[in-house]
Order: structure tokens, then sequence, then C-alpha cells
């Protein structure tokens, strides 16, 4: 295999790791939708742990690889418009979903302290209006959104 | 190699899309349910064995079936001499069969081990075991083809 194939691996397989992340976190925010008890959010955070680190390293490969494709490529460069507009969609997808992920988060940190003072197994009305909370969820619904386009962006390759 | 991907036929780009949004969804779906039934090992089993089960059903079995659909769809498309298919395509093929027939295995297993878990109120099961260990394996397969796909050897 070629150096641009192993890029071209390594950036697809960030992709892979950014959407499966997404998938985790989708799935946990449907399954979690009316939990109201730490005990049994902080089995959904636990569940999160692992796309943490998918999402962080599929964040930071997609860019870093891509742009080394384009500077790479014969037929692609960095200042071709559907590079830029490209760019332009991770760098909304990454700051929507960086926005909509602290609300999870400290819904996790709110769960682990009513866990550590012993209220594990009580409903707390707190703690479900954050895993409820309508301006985190549609965060995640544009950062989602702006994957899928970024995704067609990268089949389709518009003006290339 | 890139200038024949730049001048890949439009007509090949949303099957193309299809199969690579159907792999992504199947890999999460994948990822989701490895974690919670690795999880489930230690502790909370039923709730993680649970989770991990409607993972595998409701996410990873019908993207699965998108990743497959739009596969075919581009090779068609593509159409390689038969017997004459290049290496990567091959590894395509067989971990997709055989990831596809090991996924409704370990569906099978995991949903009779739910199932059994809740009748006898029991903390564990081999079968959502045996489920776990195929469904890392799967995820394991999927990593290879993903790299056989993207960086065609061969």
């Amino acid at each position: 295999m070629a150096f641009y194939d192993w890029l071209l691996f390594l950036h697809i397989a960030s992709a892979f790791a950014l959407v499966a992340a997404l998938v985790v976190f989708w799935t946990i925010a449907v399954a979690a939708r009316n939990v109201d008890r730490p005990v049994e959010s902080l089995r959904y955070f636990s569940i999160a742990k692992p796309a943490n680190i998918l999402v962080a390293a599929g964040t930071v490969g997609t860019l870093i690889f891509g742009i080394w494709l384009a500077i790479d490529s014969d037929a692609y460069h960095p200042w071709d418009w559907w590079v830029l507009f490209a760019i332009v969609l991770w760098a909304i997808s990454a700051s929507t979903g960086q926005r909509g992920g602290q609300t999870y988060q400290q819904a996790a940190q709110l769960a682990s302290q009513l866990a550590s003072e012993g209220r594990a197994d009580e409903p707390s009305a707190e703690l479900q209006m954050r895993l409820q909370d309508r301006r985190a969820m549609w965060l995640n619904i544009v950062s989602s959104a702006a994957v899928l386009a970024l995704l067609v962006i990268m089949i389709y390759k518009p003006g290339a | 190699m890139s200038v024949l991907a730049a001048i890949r036929p439009d007509s090949w780009n949303f099957p193309l899309l299809l199969h690579v949004f159907g792999a992504m969804i199947l890999v999460g779906g994948l990822v989701t349910a490895v974690t919670a039934l690795l999880l489930g090992w230690r502790r909370d089993t039923p709730f993680y064995s649970r989770l991990g089960f409607w993972s595998l059903l409701l996410v990873a079995f019908p993207a699965w079936w998108i990743m497959r659909i739009g596969g075919e769809w581009i090779a068609s498309k593509e159409d390689f001499p038969e017997g004459d298919e290049p290496t990567w395509l091959g590894i395509g093929y067989i971990t997709a069969e055989l990831g596809g027939l090991l996924l409704l295995i370990a569906i099978i297993l995991t949903g009779i081990g739910v199932r059994r878990m809740r009748k006898q109120e029991s903390e564990k099961s081999s079968l959502v075991r045996i489920g776990g260990v195929l469904a890392t394996l799967i995820l394991c397969a999927y990593i290879v083809a993903m790299w056989a796909m993207s960086g065609k050897p061969g």
C-alpha cells in the first residue's frame, strides 16, 4: 500500500470512530430519556466512556489526515471549495457537539455526586431535567447533521 | 490512485454513500453492544445485556442491510470480471457475509440469554457472554474490512 492509501485509511478510520461515537451517544440518549435515578444514569454514562475517546480521536483524526490527504494528493488541494466547505462543517460539528456534550457531562457529575451522598436510588428532578435538556439535544442534532453533510461532501466531492 | 478516485462516475456516488453510511452505523451499533456486553461481564449484567441485545437488533442489524445493499449496488456498477475481482473486494465480501451470519447468531444468543435471565431472575448468562465475544469478533473483522476497502491492497 502506498503512503496515500495509508493516509486515506487513517482518515476513513477516524471518520468511522467519530460516527461510531455519535451512534453510541444517540443510543444512550434515546435509551436514557426517561431516567431520573443516579444509579441508572451512571450505568449509561459508563457505556459512553469509550465513545468519549472515540469522538476525540475521530474529530482530530478526520481533520489532520483529511488536510494531509489534500496536500499529498495531485487531484485535490486544501483550498478547493469543497475541502474548505468540509472544514467549515467539521468546525460546526465539533463546536456544537462539544457544547451539547457539556450538559451531559454536568449530568454525569451530578449523578456521581448524588451517588456519593448515598442517594443513588432516589429520583432526582434536576438530573432528569439535564438528561432531557432540549438545547443540548438540538446542539447534538446539529452536530450529527453536520457530520452527515460532511460524509455527503466527501463522497460527492462537488467541483472536484 | 487519487486521480482515479477523483474521476469516479457520478452514478456511483449514491450507492457508495449508502454503503459507507450503513457501515459506519453498523460499527457504531457494534461498539455500543460490545461496550455494554463487556461491561456486563463484571456488574449489573441484566441491564447491560439488554442494552447490548437491543443495540445489536435495532442498530447493527438494520445497518448491516444498508451496508450490504449499498455494497452490492456499487459492486454491480463497477462490474469486475468474474474470477478477476481485486483482493480488497474479496475481503469485503467475506467479512460482510461472515460478519452478517455471526451478527445474526449473536443477536439470537443474546436475545435468548436476556430472556432466560429475566425469567430465572439470574445475574449471569453464558449465551450473552458468547454473544459478546461474537460481537467483538465481528467488530474486529469489520475494522479489517474497512482497511481493505479504503487502502485497497492488491
